[in-house]
């Protein structure tokens, strides 16, 4: 067991694991989206989960931070707060705003990190960034919806995870990225049929199973 | 290594270096004609295959006997294509922007009746009494060739001439000694990554020698994508030899047995030297199994990269080779402990690679003599944009940018005034007139804000808007980024719109506060070195240049006269002539009409700001204006028909 101080708390954790879990199995949230527990090689591409560590000039994301014994961590700085700030709000800023016909209204990730940010869910220094992409409706079972998607790449994890090689990847690039299922329609009637995996883990109600009440109209 | 094998090593080369002196002389012999052009992609693209089929048909047709033979890139992009006639009797001659025309003269002129003519030399490649020598030039001599000595002056295509000019010496010389001591030279050396970071070379070796994992890979990073920059290229295509010299040396010092050159599918000349000169070392036993008669294997291999810029990134390279897309991963792990299918793997700028030969044969001691302290050896820069003398220049670091600008490169064309510099591709930073005097080097160019890259330098005159450069530089960011990390995917997506905004005249109080705001949490929130560098041209040019962002959001107005929608064309009545159509035919929206008194005017709600009227109107009577914010044109009604 390794001993570290979070926030001038005492916490005790497991020897490699690594400091965002260390910190969310004892109650110390750090905000999150592209993080599973027990993933091997955080991503660590959503940018939140920024925490200052003693020795280091920089705030580092705590996915990709080993815990080390008698490590120091402040998870609440200024600084810290500044970049999720601004991390959440560019999210914020291609995410379509639209808690009350959303499936994912109040189990959102957003919304909780809203929450715990103090952030409200409306723009203030950026202007909404309108992405020019239809929803994806060619997939037998599921819809999926580019301007809620975060990117965060779960869906993508567990579908490697459940199926080796996954149905979904990353397509495009720069600001036009989403998710695709590049048209394996029928590999996806076979692959996909009653795994829905990717639809559960979505965190802000992207992906979805078709005919579920809360698909948007095109 | 014992001192039998030593002994056999040796021997080994030198049988092999004796068979290529032997064909070199017999291509230089005295009594042989000679015709070396550039062939290299920037010959070829000024025409130089046209240069070549004109010589050849001229040679046949006065019956010379000359041996035609292609090269690669001298760096001097400005003169070509370039053509170097080695006669006996008279000095290597250089001539430039060599026409099939002037081929055809050369051959008549020169080879037949001996008349060098004169107008078209550029100079003489060696000293003699009869030509100026090329060294007379300061884009010559203030240059100093580590890594591109060779370039333009072997066939990139004939591995014997880079042996017969002393290559793969080091690498015969390296495999005499312990591993241990080739990283102490390299170490000793102080080379630094030519890539753009400036890591120490010697030290990313050490990381991966000392890894006890087997199975190591060395990587040459050609993925060159810095829009203006083409080092890189050019030295894979003129001279691909001293880069896999450098790969086999350093597969030796770390104890790799498997290379890859990462190259862009877009580079096909450059791919298909490279694996031609793989080949041709595999042939000779210089690579392969068992190279020179040692125990030691290394295999070369080529990889196409598709194109992506992130892939030049080196987590993303890695990515890339195993088949995955092309995102950055974050460090720690360095590539060095967890590289390529997760084996230790050197990952080194083909320029990095390109300087390991000549630091093996003559010592680390020896680059250490060139440049400045803290950033030894050469660096090469491709200078494009508003410049004279455009093109490859490798420099010993240290020389200040007034130099590299003014003095080799001949200053800024057309009388204009020198404006900025941008250094480091689109990681870089804008530096304005007042940083002419910074020495080039990795850390007085970080200090003033822009950074060393890999060489990309774009010089601009009067005629370029600030913001339009920051746009331009965002915009190809922002494309590239890999989408994967927020806020390089979103972020530079806002300080794209935004610096648009204001380039179309819709720039609004604190949009300036909320580039430079963003700019700095992009740098620090972002995963990778695209992210990390991208706000660069943005806070450069807003430190340097506020007074034009502030010009284009209050006054609308662009001091450059470049965006379009601040500006405006009229004509000037007092000097316009009447009866002249000059400008009419020239107009692409008919927005040009005969006022009263019939002369022109211009309709400012259909003109759309071409600028084909300005260079249409005679310069006798040159009345076209450009004025920036339009409003200042003066308002001139259409007269009604009839």
């Amino acid at each position: 067991m390794v001993t570290l101080i979070v926030d001038n708390q005492e916490i005790e954790t497991q020897e490699g694991s690594n400091l965002l879990q260390a910190c969310l199995d004892n109650g110390i949230y750090i905000p999150n989206l592209c993080y599973l527990s027990g993933i091997e090689d955080p991503p660590g591409s959503c940018r939140l989960c920024f925490v200052e560590i003693e020795g280091y000039d920089q705030p580092r994301t705590s996915c990709r931070v080993r815990v080390q014994q008698g490590m120091v961590v402040k998870t609440n700085t200024e600084h810290v707060r500044r970049l999720q700030k601004t991390a959440f709000e560019l999210l914020l800023s291609t995410h379509h705003v639209d808690c009350r016909n959303c499936p994912a209204n109040k189990k959102c990730e957003l919304q909780r990190i809203a929450k715990f940010l103090h952030f409200g869910l409306k723009l203030k220094r950026l202007e909404p960034l309108e992405r020019d992409i239809e929803v994806e409706h060619e997939h037998p079972f599921l819809e999926y919806i580019p301007t809620r998607c975060v990117l965060c790449g779960k869906c993508v994890f567990v579908c490697r995870k459940r199926n080796g090689q996954p149905m979904l990847s990353f397509a495009k690039r720069g600001f036009d990225t989403v998710i695709s299922f590049f048209g394996e329609k029928d590999k996806a009637l076979d692959v996909c049929k009653e795994c829905y995996a990717c639809a559960e883990i979505c965190p802000v109600g992207a992906l979805l199973v078709k005919d579920s009440p809360n698909i948007p109209n095109p | 290594m014992n001192h039998k094998s030593k002994k056999e090593l040796l021997e080994a080369f030198a049988s092999i270096k004796t068979e290529a002196e032997k064909r070199f002389k017999k291509i230089k012999g005295d009594s042989n004609q000679n015709i070396f052009i550039g062939m290299a992609t920037c010959g070829l693209a000024s025409g130089a295959i046209e240069v070549k089929r004109a010589f050849e048909e001229a040679l046949t047709e006065q019956k010379i006997n000359a041996r035609i033979i292609s090269v690669g890139c001298l760096g001097h992009c400005y003169a070509e294509p370039l053509v170097i006639i080695d006669k006996p009797g008279f000095p290597p001659i250089l001539y430039h922007n060599v026409t099939p025309g002037k081929a055809n003269l050369l051959v008549k002129a020169f080879l037949r009746d001996d008349d060098p003519v004169f107008e078209h030399v550029l100079g003489a490649m060696e000293e003699n009494e009869l030509v100026p020598t090329v060294m007379e030039f300061p884009r010559f001599n203030q240059e100093k060739r580590v890594v591109m000595a060779k370039c333009g002056l072997i066939d990139p295509e004939d591995i014997y001439q880079y042996i017969a000019q002393g290559g793969y010496s080091g690498l015969a010389k390296a495999l005499t000694v312990d591993p241990e001591q080739i990283i102490f030279e390299v170490l000793e050396s102080g080379l630094r990554g030519r890539g753009g970071a400036g890591f120490l070379t010697g030290k990313k070796w050490q990381f991966v020698e000392d890894a006890e994992e087997k199975g190591k890979v060395v990587i040459c990073n050609a993925d060159e994508g810095d829009p203006g920059a083409y080092m890189d290229r050019a030295i894979l295509e003129s001279n691909p030899h001293q880069v896999i010299e450098g790969i086999a040396i350093c597969a030796y010092a770390v104890g790799a047995k498997r290379a890859i050159v990462y190259v862009r599918a877009e580079y096909p000349l450059a791919v298909k030297i490279v694996q031609k000169a793989i080949e041709q070392a595999k042939e000779l036993g210089l690579l392969g199994k068992g190279i020179l008669e040692t125990q030691f294997d290394l295999d070369v291999t080529v990889f196409q990269g598709s194109g992506a810029f992130v892939c030049g990134e080196e987590t993303a390279l890695i990515q890339s080779i195993q088949g995955q897309r092309g995102m950055p991963q974050p460090r720690p792990p360095y590539p060095a402990q967890t590289g390529l299918w997760g084996k230790p793997t050197v990952i080194n700028n083909v320029k990095t690679l390109a300087s390991i030969p000549p630091i093996v044969e003559k010592g680390g001691k020896w680059l250490k003599e060139i440049g400045t302290k803290k950033s030894p050896g050469t660096a090469i820069f491709s200078v494009v944009g508003n410049i004279v003398h455009a093109g490859l220049v490798e420099i010993p670091m240290g020389v200040t940018l007034r130099s590299l600008v003014f003095d080799i490169c001949g200053g800024i064309p057309n009388q204009k005034k020198f404006k900025a510099v941008q250094i480091g591709g689109p990681s870089g930073g804008c530096l304005p007139e007042q940083f002419l005097d910074t020495p080039i080097d990795f850390d007085s160019l970080t200090e003033a804000g822009a950074m060393m890259g890999s060489g990309g330098m774009v010089v601009m005159d009067e005629n370029a808007c600030m913001i339009d450069v920051a746009r331009y530089f965002l915009d190809f960011t922002q494309h590239e980024s890999c989408g994967k990390c927020t806020f390089c995917r979103i972020g530079t997506k806002h300080l794209l719109d935004t610096l648009d905004r204001i380039t179309k005249g819709e720039g609004r109080d604190g949009d300036i506060e909320l580039l430079e705001d963003l700019s700095i949490d992009i740098k620090e929130g972002s995963l990778c070195g695209l992210g990390k560098t991208a706000p660069n041209p943005v806070l450069t040019t807003i430190e340097y240049f506020r007074d034009e962002y502030e010009a284009h959001i209050q006054e609308k107005r662009c001091p450059a006269m470049m965006c379009r929608a601040l500006t405006a064309y009229y004509i000037d009545l007092d000097k316009c002539a009447r009866g002249c159509d000059a400008c009419v035919g020239s107009c692409p929206t008919e927005s040009i009409f005969t006022t009263r008194d019939r002369k022109k005017a211009i309709d400012q709600t259909l003109c759309v700001k071409c600028g084909e009227c300005m260079t249409a109107c005679p310069s006798e009577y040159d009345a076209v204006r450009k004025v920036s914010p339009p409003e200042l044109a003066p308002k001139i009604e259409r007269p009604e028909e009839g």
